[in-house]
């Protein structure tokens, strides 16, 4: 395999250093959700969430287990459509785009929004190809082009220094934290704008979880993040908003959103306030 | 040509392949009526039954002795492998020392892949000049049913071990800590929740031995007549098959077709059975 | 009777049988190789029968048994795989045609070996108009391995870990890209094992070949010709030629070595094939 000559990069992330990336405070909203409602046949798992996901910003998802916090992840990339029994109601807008629109073509709204998931997920193929199916599967043409593109992802993630040499390796064989990363550098090499991440370092051991957790920081600003997480130290740590669900009649609703700081610490909901206290939940 | 464009494509294509590998029972089946019609219409079913013997060139269609002969060959012999093959896992599971055991399973795999003409042959040159030498014409119903508890006893075996070793170690644990010897495990514990498996082997093996040819077409003797005795020579349905389609013609061979029919409806609601018979003893 | 000795006399009774099943396992094999070794040979592989088999070798019929698994491979495959493909990736769970097609392939594996003898006989060889042929042989056996082969491809197939389903329908890749690269290669074991497995009994089939592919045992010259497939050589020697009882023997031995390395090559393929997939 030929590689291209790419030019010596200075800094190890081309995504700068942390929270380099514009501001987010701007009431921008990148996803509009109106009225979401998900039931898997005839159970209702979520009920009624209406939210705003604003543009560069890290909003964390958080609640107990069961209140539907995955299936609003689905919904946004669609992913619920592999579900026979899903039904989806409500509105979803991606800038002036209706997301839930059947006619809606579907594989190109995955490549503007990229999901990671709980358990790292690399396909059984070497570490280069994992980055360059998906490439070549959305029309990316030129060896050289993909090779720049992919080895910019693994920069951003951190991953370059440590593949570099060993790219047609099994990606199999790398660590949790490594595959992870491995992930999400072959969800960035599509270069989307939004970011779905359902607790991506729940599954890693707290080093490696540190190392993810660094560089979501970094994606701030470039990317609209939307993270489900159960640590709550981490939520506080990284997000710009927060958004609280819970289960009312065993159905999942959203309880509280608003910027992360404030819900934490003076939340309007005694519910928000027994959950982050670890009082409840 | 985008790839969702061939996606769509792709989809079509492979339904129309499942689609043909599903058609080619209705494709057997619309043969097997067609070449058998001037009996089923013309002479008509019934005297399948009825006749007193399968001479076909003096219009007699009597498939009875013969279907006797099948059903006393296959059931013994399914009995006959099915308690052996039984013994033989529990032995490979409970009794054998590892080092036996290792080899155990490797031996029945190689045994259930060697070809039933093989089994024939041994059959026709060992098998019946002994019984011959206690009982002449060695060539018997007897034959058929050693050939054949030989030959299906691997699969029995194989699969009641794999029954066997798909119960959890626990539930064994737990007899055993209740003061249960090796037999009250193995007969109490171990094959009740193992039945499942046990009895769709057994099953399987029915049908097979009820289908089987070669085997049994080198050793019974056929001759067509219902089984007097263990030494009588036996003609089975599928030898007489086997033996007959090479000058069979017009109605005889039309005969033959309806008797390969009547096979078929017997394995497939043999086979129909097994997969009620496994999904209702399914729960422990 | 006490309890101690019924313990003694089930111990007793499965010995016996294992022993049995040893007994028998050795006397078979030990006869194969006693009474066949001898008139194995190098020549024996590759000369032509003479005397009607009871001299010469074995090599047209070799050639011949290859053909007809040959054409029953290359007519499995293709139809085989799609059919798994389909039944695994593009059928919901419980959707009434995929519930028939298995359906249909399950009685399908149930009916006798003679029958679709029968059945190769009337349609291939009288109303398709191929007479006793290579192609009609294979074209039958593609038809009795074709169940079992659908099957165990399709649960490899249902076994691969869905992550990879789901991960690469988030990154908006389409389900022939995802079958192609990523699903098939990783149930190939389960896949070519499947196979083998099918070539395997094929390999054993004598009752669906003899009307159907014949008994000429002559080298063919292309798949329209008549050939005798190794099996069919072992019934007629055994039954329609006498004296042919050594030269059964032999081409026994050959026929069971052929089948103990295709078992073999499906199980290190499979092996080979997993290992490369997942470890460095």
């Amino acid at each position: 395999m030929i590689y291209g000559s790419g030019a010596v990069l200075a800094s190890p992330y081309t995504l700068g250093g942390v929270q380099s990336g514009p501001a987010c405070c701007l009431p921008d909203p990148h996803l509009r959700i109106e009225n979401l409602s998900v039931a898997y046949g005839s159970t209702t798992v979520l009920d009624g969430v209406s939210l705003n996901l604003y543009r560069g910003c890290i909003t964390a998802l958080i609640g107990p287990s069961g209140c539907g916090k995955t299936s609003f992840l689905s919904t946004l990339n669609r992913l619920t459509d592999l579900v026979p029994e899903a039904r989806v109601s409500g509105r979803i807008w991606m800038d002036t785009i209706d997301v839930l629109d059947p006619g809606l073509e579907v594989q190109g709204l995955r490549r503007r929004i990229g999901m990671i998931f709980q358990k790292p997920n690399p396909f059984p193929l070497s570490i280069y190809r994992n980055l360059e199916l998906p490439l070549r599967e959305h029309g990316v043409r030129g060896g050289e082009v993909r090779f720049r593109k992919i080895e910019a992802a693994l920069r951003d993630v951190g991953l370059w220094n440590e593949v570099h040499d060993r790219l047609d390796n099994p990606a199999m064989a790398l660590s949790g934290g490594q595959q992870q990363r491995l992930c999400i550098a072959r969800a960035l090499v599509l270069e989307p704008e939004i970011l779905l991440m359902d607790e991506p370092c729940s599954a890693l051991d707290p080093m490696s979880s540190d190392v993810v957790e660094k560089l979501i920081l970094r994606l701030r600003g470039r990317y609209t993040v939307v993270i489900v997480t159960h640590n709550l130290a981490q939520a506080r740590r990284i997000a710009n908003y927060a958004a609280f669900f819970w289960m009312k009649e065993r159905v999942g609703k959203l309880v509280e959103f608003g910027r992360c700081q404030p819900l934490f610490e003076t939340p309007v909901s005694p519910l928000t306030a027994a959950y982050v206290s670890g009082a409840a939940g | 040509m985008s790839r969702w464009r061939i996606d769509r494509l792709l989809s079509l294509l492979l339904a129309t392949l499942a689609g043909g590998a599903a058609l080619i029972l209705l494709l057997v089946l619309a043969f097997l009526v067609r070449e058998a019609w001037p009996v089923l219409s013309g002479i008509g079913w019934v005297r399948l039954v009825t006749d007193d013997g399968w001479y076909p060139l003096e219009n007699r269609f009597g498939l009875l002795p013969m279907l006797w002969a099948t059903l006393a060959a296959g059931v013994a012999a399914t009995v006959l492998a099915a308690t052996i093959g039984l013994a033989s896992a529990i032995f490979a599971r409970f009794f054998a020392p590892p080092s036996v055991a290792r080899l155990y399973r490797p031996m029945l795999a190689l045994l259930a892949g060697i070809p039933s003409v093989v089994y024939g042959l041994w059959g026709l040159t060992v098998l019946v000049p002994l019984i011959a030498r206690w009982q002449p014409p060695g060539a018997s119903l007897l034959a058929a049913i050693l050939i054949l508890a030989l030959m299906i006893l691997p699969t029995v075996a194989l699969t009641s071990l794999s029954a066997l070793n798909a119960v959890p170690g626990s539930l064994m644990r737990g007899a055993a800590a209740l003061g249960l010897t090796r037999r009250g495990v193995v007969l109490g514990v171990a094959v009740p929740a193992a039945r499942a498996g046990i009895l769709g082997g057994f099953l399987l093996a029915a049908a097979r031995a009820l289908g089987e040819t070669m085997a049994v077409l080198m050793v019974a003797g056929n001759v067509v007549q219902n089984p007097t005795g263990l030494f009588a020579p036996v003609r089975v349905l599928t030898a007489n098959i086997a033996l007959e389609m090479a000058y069979a013609t017009g109605a005889h061979r039309a005969g033959l077709f309806a008797s390969g029919l009547l096979l078929t409806l017997v394995v497939v609601v043999l086979a129909g059975l097994t997969a009620r018979l496994v999904s209702n003893t399914a729960h422990v | 009777m006490s309890r101690a000795l019924q313990d003694r006399l089930f111990t007793g009774a499965i010995w016996c049988c294992a022993a049995l099943v040893i007994v028998a396992f050795l006397w078979l094999l030990g006869d194969l190789a006693w009474k066949g070794v001898a008139h194995l040979s190098w020549s024996f592989l590759t000369d032509e029968p003479g005397n009607a088999g009871r001299s010469g070798g074995i090599g047209p019929i070799l050639v011949s048994t290859a053909l007809i698994l040959g054409v029953a491979s290359v007519v499995a495959i293709p139809l085989g795989l799609g059919a798994a493909i389909w039944l695994a990736e593009y059928t919901r769970r419980g959707s009434r045609l995929g519930q028939g097609v298995r359906l249909s392939l399950d009685v399908l594996a149930g009916v006798p070996s003679i029958v679709f003898g029968l059945f190769g006989n009337a349609f291939f060889s009288v109303f398709l108009g191929l007479g006793f042929s290579i192609l009609a042989g294979g074209l039958t056996l593609a038809c009795m391995i074709l169940p079992v082969f659908i099957r165990t491809s399709e649960v490899g197939l249902t076994a691969v870990d869905n992550d990879w389903r789901m991960g690469s329908a988030a990154l908006g890749m389409s389900r022939s890209t995802a079958v192609g690269h990523i699903l098939l290669p990783a149930a190939a074991p389960e896949i070519a094992a499947g196979l083998m497995l099918g070539i395997g009994r094929a390999t054993a089939e004598t009752a669906a070949l003899i009307f159907t592919s014949g008994y000429v045992d002559r080298m063919p010259e292309s798949l329209l010709d008549s050939g005798r497939a190794l099996a069919v050589h072992i019934y007629d020697l055994s039954m329609n030629v006498g004296g042919g009882d050594s030269a059964a023997y032999a081409s026994a031995m050959v026929l069971i070595a052929w089948i103990v390395v295709i078992n073999a090559a499906a199980h290190t393929l499979g092996a080979h094939w997993a290992s490369r997939s997942i470890s460095a």
